[in-house]
């Protein structure tokens, strides 16, 4: 962070931060607009000036690495893009380091999604990490795009008995049958690992509670934050691990990054995405602090008054 | 109707039928007629029906051939209905692992079938012995959840229990829940600021709870819309949604005696997108400013969207969900909050109904268990690990059984 | 008659889906059941597209106010569905409304994908606006969800480990990260649970009264 822009945003940030605090001090309550102008402000500036932060993974988040690594070669591994273009900043990021981590690794991937948008979605996986980044991965050999299906917990009531029944084809029209990938692939059970990618319903949960309770597959969900923590009752027995919010993309990322050479240069948004997190994150506390001041400032005039 | 399954299942012995066959092959190497030397095959096929299913599954299992995995391309798995030919059913990847298993569910039942496992390698195909005949059957009930079903007779009994207690009359005492008490006077203000009422139901179909339970206080609030001859406004995400309700609403306007009153537009669809749904409610929100916001059903990331415009337009807001990530927005931003339980309960509690009340006491039964159940569980698992006491590990193992849905 | 026929389909749909679950010989009924459920919303959609075509064609018909968004509502309601529809793009009639090329996803990646994003990123400064009227210390449960609230707030950055990273791996649990991914896994969870088991047997009570016919305000008022 020595970008003289940064020191500049801070300066005008902090200081305006006082100046709010002053003007709260005299017993006035801040008009919303001007909270929403300092938030905009500290995000943009995080933006423009690409403050970034260092990132360690938390173990919840390494679980789900490690787990991973530790696949033997060719593992079956299937993402759910169980999303939609709102939670997308969130949540793709780590649909795609999970992309990478897996191919790397030489594991078969099998895309499919509960939501309509998701189908979208993961071609632009495909389109724009799969492809340019693994060139050598063949279609229906190393990945295939199921699509999306409707019938929320419903597809995953019979997916779990018998792909066929729910995906006669994929999502280009090929039967399942003459894709390699499903030679020896019956129903989700045959899945190595599941990473339903999501935050609404059906999402995790209901894989969890459909799939991979009953039918004894690992399951390591990549959430919205808003709906990590309920998940986190299924941690660790039904969820071998956890990527909750940009925070836990971003720790996913930097550990892709740490054991990867070949990921060094590639683009990692959720990492980007925390500065300007990072940011808001202190206006929002700076804000509370303010309105709690001008709060106890206020009751102790009244009780003044009415001695 | 309902029970027609049963008469004919009651016929059928409520009993697992098993079959256990075992397979033994000796691993010995032999070589084809060209000279190729073949793969082992596997050996110990075992084959046996699946518990608890409608008889068109069965269970294989064999272990792995020696010469796995090195040099084998994988397993094909033969099958044989009755007399007939063997045809290959499935293929299986090698793995190198001790055993494999396999789980066929495309037989009939009642039907016998025998099973042969052979091994592929550029040698060619070695086949295992078959393996004796098994028959898939149905069992009536399914075992594995008898725990689950006596935790739903226990609480299901103790609620209809309490129905027809307070059928006899005995007053039950039911706590206050301030989100509904202030119904009537949230519609009554609407009413005097000659402003309408926004309900919005979620935005899930009507196979969720949550909106079957929104609808259900909707028909309450309708009524007294109805009555107090006010205006309600309810834009929909679901089709289906609008439809259930505006039948609910004409209801209600009919009882109230004001079938004059209803017009079909005070339920509208918008869309199914989340966030279109959210910015076309923010704008009917901004623009029509309704005295009353009751935001009902299930809600996403939209609830706290939905609940600051609410706060901004000055709207009395009443919330209630059973999501409870949404919960905090609702709580911070609205002025009452039905938490999670208390929005199945405000249909009945709306009733004022001592049946329907009864009901509710019956689910502090089930509260009651899982609370005992939770200190005993708690207590035996901490004195088993904590202090060694192996004499509690029965009363964890009983605890962990009890409640396990796996 | 109007009031009983459905009150006779709620009970006996409700009553297979409970025993679905532990009888298998009824399970396919139970799939079933929910695959009727599937067909019937999906010829809902009729229904609702109909009414917001029928609702904004009446608004420019009378020239409401902001009748000009209404055109703006159908212009893109119908110029979705052709598209979709047809499955046209630049080449004509594509193979996949999901590929590269189709007017679907131009639509999709250009207009739905942003203007969502846009909506949802609205959180953010709401999230501000209701921590600034919600958080106050007003007594003392709301003064510790005040400071649990700080801590998940420095724990969800890189700035909650560079402020307690100093402390000692023996009192680590103090670190804000630790402190925050406690506050989520023990009591904040101890609550959802909580919460979920209430909302368990609420949904099992309301199934029963639904299911036995005692609650049939679903069909309007009163219960008779």
């Amino acid at each position: 962070m020595t970008n003289i822009g940064v020191y500049i945003s801070l300066l005008l940030i902090f200081g305006g931060l006082l100046a709010i605090l002053i003007y709260s001090l005299k017993g006035r309550d801040v008009d919303r607009r001007i909270i929403f102008l300092f938030v905009l402000f500290s995000v943009a500036s995080a933006i423009i000036f690409h403050i970034e932060f260092e990132e360690s993974a938390t173990p919840i988040v390494k679980k789900v690495f490690e787990f991973v690594e530790n696949l033997p070669p060719e593992s079956k591994i299937l993402i759910s893009f169980d999303f939609d273009p709102a939670m997308k900043p969130e949540v793709h990021p780590m649909a795609n380091a999970f992309v990478r981590h897996a191919l790397v690794k030489g594991h078969k991937l099998y895309l499919m999604g509960l939501w309509p948008q998701g189908q979208a979605l993961m071609t632009e996986t495909i389109e724009y990490v799969l492809k340019p980044e693994f060139p050598n991965a063949v279609y229906g050999e190393d990945y295939v795009m199921l699509g999306y299906k409707a019938g929320n917990e419903g597809v995953l009531n019979v997916i779990i008995t018998d792909f066929r029944k729910m995906y006669s084809t994929d999502a280009h029209g090929t039967s399942l049958d003459s894709i390699p990938l499903f030679d020896d692939v019956k129903s989700a059970k045959d899945m190595d690992l599941i990473f339903p990618v999501g935050g609404g319903k059906p999402g995790p949960k209901e894989w969890i509670l459909f799939v991979g309770d009953p039918g004894n597959v690992p399951i390591a969900p990549g959430l919205a934050a808003v709906v990590a923590p309920l998940i986190y009752p299924y941690y660790p027995r039904q969820a071998i691990g956890l990527l909750g919010g940009v925070k836990g993309a971003a720790e996913y990322e930097s550990e892709l990054k740490k054991n990867y050479k070949e990921f060094e240069n590639v683009e990692t948004p959720a990492l980007q995405m925390m500065g300007p997190q990072t940011m808001a994150h202190i206006v929002i506390m700076a804000f509370i602090v303010i309105g709690n001041i001008g709060f106890f400032r206020a009751r102790r005039r009244k009780w003044q008054e009415g001695n | 109707m309902i029970f027609g399954k049963s008469l004919y299942c009651s016929f059928i012995i409520i009993a697992c039928f098993f079959t256990v066959a075992t397979a033994q092959n000796e691993a010995v190497a032999t070589v084809d007629s060209v000279g190729q030397i073949l793969p082992q095959p596997p050996g110990n096929i075992i084959v046996a029906d699946h518990k608890y299913d409608n008889g068109g599954i069965i269970d294989i299992a064999w272990d792995r051939s020696p010469d796995d995995p090195l040099g084998i391309d994988g397993y094909n798995i033969y099958r044989a209905c009755g007399d007939g030919d063997f045809e290959i059913v499935a293929f299986v990847l090698p793995g190198g692992m001790e055993s494999y298993s396999f789980i066929d569910d495309k037989v009939e039942r009642g039907e016998s079938y025998r099973y042969k496992i052979s091994v592929i390698s550029s040698g060619g195909e070695s086949f295992s012995e078959s393996s004796v005949s098994v028959r898939g059957d149905w069992e009536f009930f399914d075992l594995d959840k008898l725990n689950i079903l006596i935790l739903g007779i226990i609480v299901c009994g103790s609620v209809i229990g309490f129905i027809f207690t307070a059928r006899a009359g005995r007053k039950l005492f039911i706590r206050k829940i301030s989100g509904l008490e202030a119904l009537e006077e949230a519609v009554g203000r609407a009413t005097e600021m000659g402003r309408p009422i926004l309900f919005i139901p979620g935005i899930l179909d009507m196979d969720d709870v949550q909106t079957l339970a929104a609808i259900t206080i909707l028909a309450r609030v309708s009524r007294i819309v109805a009555d107090y001859d006010s205006k309600i406004e309810m834009p929909v995400s679901r089709s289906l949604v609008m439809t259930t309700a505006r039948e609910t609403i004409k209801n209600s306007y009919l009882a109230a005696g004001r079938p004059d009153a209803y017009y079909d537009d005070m339920v509208h669809y918008v869309t199914d997108e989340q966030f279109g749904y959210v910015a076309a409610v923010n704008g009917i929100m901004v623009r029509d400013k309704p005295a009353t916001c009751l935001y009902l059903g299930a809600f996403f990331a939209e609830s706290l969207i939905l609940a600051e415009t609410g706060n901004y337009i000055g709207a009395i807001q009443i919330a209630g969900t059973a999501r409870p990530g949404q919960l905090p927005f609702f709580v911070a931003a609205c002025d009452y909050t039905l938490i999670g339980e208390e929005l199945f309960a405000a249909s009945a509690y709306l009733s004022g109904d001592p049946k329907q009340l009864g009901s509710l006491k019956g689910q502090d039964v089930g509260k009651f268990v899982a609370m005992a159940a939770m200190i005993i569980g708690t207590l035996a698992v901490t004195v088993v690990s904590a202090w060694q006491f192996k004499f509690f590990g029965w009363l964890s193992d009983l605890m962990y059984s009890m409640f396990s849905t796996n | 008659m109007k009031r009983t026929i459905p009150v006779i389909i709620v009970s006996v749909v409700g009553t297979v889906l409970v025993l679905s679950v532990f009888f298998p010989p009824v399970q396919t009924m139970g799939e079933d059941f929910s695959l009727f459920f599937d067909i019937i919303a999906v010829f809902a959609f009729f229904l609702g597209g109909g009414n917001l075509v029928r609702i904004h064609l009446v608004k420019i018909y009378r020239k409401r106010p902001d009748w000009g968004f209404s055109v703006v509502t159908l212009v893109g309601f119908f110029v979705t569905l052709l598209v979709g529809l047809g499955k046209l793009s630049v080449t004509g009639v594509t193979a996949s409304v999901t590929a590269p090329d189709s007017f679907l996803q131009t639509i999709f990646v250009n207009i739905i994908t942003p203007l969502s994003s846009t909506m949802y990123a609205l959180l953010a400064f709401y999230v501000a606006s209701a921590s600034y009227r919600a958080f106050r210390a007003k007594n003392r449960e709301a003064t510790i969800l005040l400071i649990a609230a700080f801590i998940i707030l420095l724990g969800r950055t890189p700035l909650g480990m560079k402020l307690t990273g100093w402390i000692p791996e023996w009192l680590s649990i103090l670190q804000i990260p630790n402190l925050a991914v406690w506050i989520m896994n023990a009591p904040n969870l101890a609550g959802q649970r909580a919460i979920l088991i209430g909302v368990g047997l609420g949904v099992v009570a309301m199934s029963l009264r639904l299911i036995l016919g005692m609650d049939r305000t679903y069909l309007g008022s009163d219960n008779d």
